[in-house]
């Protein structure tokens, strides 16, 4: 323990090229009355400084509670965690005391929620809220933190903020309050930011205005960003590489390019196949025949087999692993795995 | 200054409407059940205008101002059509529904429905035109009653119109209902809380076809669910377009399935609207700045595409309908923006400049200075 | 998905296969376990709900056959077995059990004779107060308006009377206070509680999608507010009630306890009686309290485990 106790705190910006966070074969389990409801099953996925993972997938499909688990933030009971590591920077923080991981929880790792006005305060003043975690974490008084708070409310672009620094959440549009919550997972410069569907709430139009400053700001500190989200076109848009995930697994992680050139998961592809194209006007839409799975009874062998269309007996029998996809000629695709047993077949076919 | 609280639109013009005088109920009945041509209009919406008051006081309430929700909106809807109607939230979008079904009284404005304004119906002439406009909700979860059976749910529109359905061949009609929109007929006695959001969504689908509607308003059909289940949705309500010759209005913010569904687009800003034409003019050749913002706006599923291509990314936010600009109700938000945007409203009209050639950018939009910009389509 | 068109059987479209149903059983057996059902499931296996209903069913057959329990004559008193006959706990159930009171009435037999006044105060002032008070916020909720504001400023202005000294100035005038007179009364004050909560409740649900849909459909106002406002409503109600009625019962031995209370065998007046004599005699008191006690605590845990089943965060 004490080991740990004094390689935790790393300093701020050393950057030696290995990932930032990665999370090893993690499972979370929710105890309900109708049983057990696994949500995620074993998740393996890491992310470096300045580079963007993209966590893709449907309700249900363990991507947030994978990052509630990274933030410690999941409610235990119900929730537990029977097996994995969530290492940053090396260290184990499943295996931290309640004290490190919140030191690490805010100024390490922040996290930014779809619903940012539930998300803050609504009694408190905006300035008084990003204030406060200068004055809690680093000591600062309480002249000094406003000053630090209309910096921030600067640096994430809101119009005159001085002004608008002892206005409160609701006197905010949408738009506004999310770039608040994008200022207060700034304000102490943290390593990682994650961010739950930051922008699923907001219109299309302020939608592009704030992923936009989440990806200027992630360049000029160089975070890592997890971006969690089901929107194929905001994956594209911003991320490097991309982990799709489903029934509480990873099915598939490439590089961004490569999966939606040459998807190797029939999920994948059957989620690219189903977003409306031009040439398809008139005509049936590809759609994934029937339903997300029941976490309560996930399918035996494969989850995805009783929607698959390329599903054989070995799908509803074994558990399909994650392994590397290769070139038709054998070389090794950098940076991509498929768990489909017909993984080859799928992106040569 | 021109005065902004009139709409103003152009045209079309409640001249260019048939209206039918009907001067007792049974008339208006009679009216309201007569067929309609494929290709005629069959909805015509005009100058449609709802003010949401905005009042103080306890007891006695004094207004202080109104929520301008929708503005003066004119529009028609031709049988066999889907029209789409997209917009940001506050757009007045879900109003507009909500007037169309008359869940809303309409503050001014007409909706002439086969010849009939329908904002000034009650009683048996209103009932009978409920017959032939439903809604399908956006929530799957909010708009099934967790208390009653699906059996109950789908079987009230006949418990309604009973001349609809006899009574004994009520849970036939409910097991046919069912089996149509591609859920089990024996699901009948369960509870919409046994059921995940898609196949909710076609439980309410199925209460909207219950009464053989002659149109469907569906409001963010599928926005509530998910990625996979969606497109199975849209192929559900093509489906059903054809086999029982509906025609659509469909309200959504995703513009790559309003273009995939829609024979015709309007996009609507801050209570009125901006831009409307075939889904090609609207995406391929759209002329007013906000709908090339939107347009551009919408992240690509195609990562090839963020590096070269141009985006306008708009400042600000949407105003507040209580409080909408002068003018032109984009303005503030635009780059175009010049002195005559604040003085004058733009008009609802194909703009002159392309007034006469055949261009697709010759189309309804209401802006002063209406051109052609190419962005990046969507889908 | 071509093969999603009309089959004409019973076999479900492919999509619908491993539907959301609970478990794989034949759908007989699922029937009719909408959310009632599911709550009911819940309480069954919650201890606080089976300890109070056991209690509640207990205290329910006492005030309809006390002879089962006793035999002995609550209201004769036998100067012979004055207060200073103390209870002799090894005779259970008999009338010597709990000892006598002052005037040599049997202490256990006037608990179960007592038990009938604070049920009938209990459970009548509790439907009193349910259905009036459920109207007008049904009313005031779902016609908003002027009728909201006029019903709510009634609300407001009976809110505004002290609940105990209210129902006192009532029963004072009157002579002779039967238990319809205090039902009557403590209703009369009591009202507004389940009034808001109703409100509150129909504001909520009427801008539901489905009150919506219904509308859209031409629903009449009495199938709106009976078939989709008032099932939706009851939750909230049925919590509030149910410990509403322990309160009515302490709110009945209360005023008894003030001499303000029915005539008659009531537990409040025992208490009030034995108060007199709590140096000399403390299990006059005593148990007629610890029945008070008892029976409150059990409708308001009632009402708690009930809360909790149908709270739809729970779900």
């Amino acid at each position: 323990m004490t080991i740990i106790e004094e390689a935790f705190v790393p300093s701020p910006r050393e950057d030696n090229g290995g990932p930032l966070l990665e999370v090893r074969d993690l499972h979370v389990e929710f105890r309900t009355r109708e049983g057990v409801v696994r949500a995620v099953n074993g998740v393996n996925y890491s992310v470096k400084a300045g580079e963007t993972l993209a966590v893709l997938g449907e309700s249900g499909s363990g991507k947030s509670v994978t990052a509630q688990a990274i933030m410690g933030i999941l409610d235990m009971p119900p929730a537990t965690i029977p097996q994995g590591e969530i290492l940053f920077r090396g260290q184990d923080m499943l295996k931290m005391s309640g004290e490190e991981r919140r030191k690490i929880r805010g100024q390490r790792i922040a996290m930014i929620f779809q619903d940012a006005l539930s998300s803050l305060n609504p009694v408190l003043s905006v300035g008084y809220q990003l204030g406060e975690m200068f004055r809690v974490h680093q000591g600062m008084s309480k002249k000094d933190a406003k000053a630090k708070a209309i910096e921030l409310m600067d640096r994430v672009k809101i119009p005159a903020a001085a002004a608008r620094v002892n206005d409160y959440p609701h006197q905010f549009s949408g738009g506004m309050r999310q770039r608040i919550m994008i200022a207060m997972a700034l304000a102490l410069e943290p390593d990682l930011i994650i961010a739950d569907e930051p922008t699923t709430a907001l219109d299309v139009t302020v939608q592009a205005q704030v992923m936009d400053l989440l990806a200027e700001l992630q360049r000029e500190y160089n975070m890592g960003l997890i971006l969690i989200t089901h929107d194929l076109g905001v994956v594209a848009d911003v991320a490097d590489k991309i982990a799709v995930m489903y029934a509480g697994r990873i099915v598939e992680r490439a590089p961004v390019h490569e999966l939606y050139k040459r998807p190797a998961h029939p999920y994948t592809r059957g989620l690219l196949d189903s977003i409306p194209r031009l040439d398809q006007k008139g005509q049936e839409l590809y759609a994934i025949k029937g339903l997300p799975p029941n976490l309560l009874r996930i399918p035996s062998g494969c989850a995805f087999n009783p929607r698959c269309p390329k599903a054989e007996d070995v799908c509803r029998t074994e558990v399909p692993d994650l392994l590397g996809v290769t070139e038709q000629d054998g070389s090794e695709l950098v940076g991509r795995a498929s768990a489909c047993h017909f993984r080859k077949e799928t992106i040569h076919g | 200054m021109a005065e902004t609280d009139e709409p103003q639109d152009a045209t079309p013009n409640v001249s260019d409407v048939e209206v039918v005088d009907a001067h007792s109920e049974a008339e208006a009945v009679a009216a309201i059940d007569a067929p309609v041509e494929r290709g005629e209009p069959i909805l015509q919406v005009r100058n449609l205008v709802k003010h949401f008051p905005l009042t103080q006081g306890i007891l006695f309430k004094r207004q202080i101002g109104a929520v301008k929700a929708v503005d003066g909106v004119s529009f028609d809807l031709y049988q066999g059509e889907t029209l789409g109607i997209v917009g940001e939230s506050g757009c007045g979008k879900s109003t507009v529904a909500k007037l169309l079904m008359n869940l809303e009284r309409a503050t001014a404005g007409e909706i002439f429905y086969k010849g009939q304004d329908i904002t000034r119906l009650s009683g048996r002439a209103l009932k009978a035109v409920r017959r032939n406009i439903q809604m399908v909700f956006q929530d799957p979860y909010t708009s099934l009653n967790p208390r009653m059976t699906v059996g109950d749910i789908i079987g009230e529109p006949f418990d309604i119109h009973p001349e609809v359905a006899p009574k004994g061949d009520r849970r036939r009609k409910v097991q046919e209902l069912l089996d149509v929109v591609g859920l089990n007929p024996e699901y009948i006695n369960r509870y919409p809380h046994q059921f995940s959001g898609g196949q909710r969504q076609r439980i309410g689908i199925a209460r909207g076809l219950a009464l053989n509607p002659e149109i469907i308003i569906c409001d963010e059909p599928v926005s509530a669910l998910d990625v996979s289940v969606q497109a199975q949705v849209i192929n559900l309500m093509e489906r059903l377009q054809d086999e029982f010759n509906l025609s659509y209005i469909f309200i959504a913010h995703d513009l790559s399935i309003v273009r995939h569904i829609s024979d015709r687009v309007g996009v609507m800003y801050l209570g009125r609207i901006a831009e409307i034409g075939s889904d090609e003019q609207i995406y391929d050749h759209p002329t007013h700045p906000y709908t090339q913002a939107l347009l551009s706006a919408v992240p690509v599923p195609d990562p090839e595409a963020r590096e070269h291509r141009e985006r306008i990314i708009l400042t600000g936010d949407v105003p507040s309908p209580a409080n909408p600009p002068s003018g032109c109700r984009f303005r503030t938000r635009c780059w175009k923006a010049q002195d005559k945007c604040a003085e004058e409203v733009p008009l609802l009209a194909i703009p002159e400049s392309f007034k006469g050639s055949d261009t697709p950018a010759a189309h309804e939009s209401a802006c002063h200075f209406a051109e052609e910009k190419d962005v990046v389509h969507v889908a | 998905m071509p093969d999603m068109t009309k089959s004409g059987t019973v076999t479900a479209a492919p999509d619908a296969v491993g539907a959301a149903a609970p478990a794989p059983q034949p759908l007989k057996a699922e029937k009719a376990r909408g959310l009632w059902g599911d709550a009911w499931q819940d309480l069954r296996r919650n201890k606080i709900f089976i300890v109070s209903s056991v209690l509640i069913l207990l205290l329910l057959t006492i005030t309809f056959f006390p002879s089962w329990f006793t035999s002995a004559n609550p209201a004769y008193g036998d100067l012979a077995k004055h207060y200073l006959q103390k209870p002799q706990l090894g005779k259970v159930f008999s009338a010597e059990w709990l000892g006598y009171d002052q005037q040599g009435r049997s202490v256990y037999a006037r608990l179960i004779y007592g038990a009938r006044a604070s049920i009938a105060v209990g459970f009548g002032t509790t439907i009193l107060v349910t259905i009036a008070g459920g109207l007008v916020g049904m009313i005031a909720g779902y016609f908003g308006g002027v009728v909201d504001s006029i019903l709510s400023r009634l609300v407001d202005v009976f809110f505004g009377i002290p609940f105990l000294l209210g129902t006192m100035v009532v029963l004072n005038s009157f002579p002779k206070r039967t238990t319809w007179v205090v039902i009557g009364a403590l209703g009369f004050f009591g009202w507004t509680q389940l009034a808001r909560v109703m409100r509150g409740a129909v504001i909520t649900t009427k801008q539901a999608d489905y009150v919506q849909a219904a509308k859209a459909l031409g629903a009449s106002t009495t199938r709106i507010l009976f078939r989709h406002i008032l099932p939706n409503t009851l939750a909230p109600v049925i919590v509030v009630a149910t410990i509403s009625l322990g309160v009515y019962i302490g709110a009945e031995a209360t005023l008894s306890f003030l001499g303000l209370g029915l005539n008659g065998v009531s537990w409040g007046n025992d208490i009030s009686d034995g108060g007199a004599q709590i140096r000399v005699a403390q299990w006059i008191m005593l148990y007629p309290s610890i029945m008070l006690t008892i029976t409150v605590l059990a409708f308001i845990m009632l009402g708690e485990a009930v809360r909790n089943a149908l709270d739809p965060k729970t779900r």
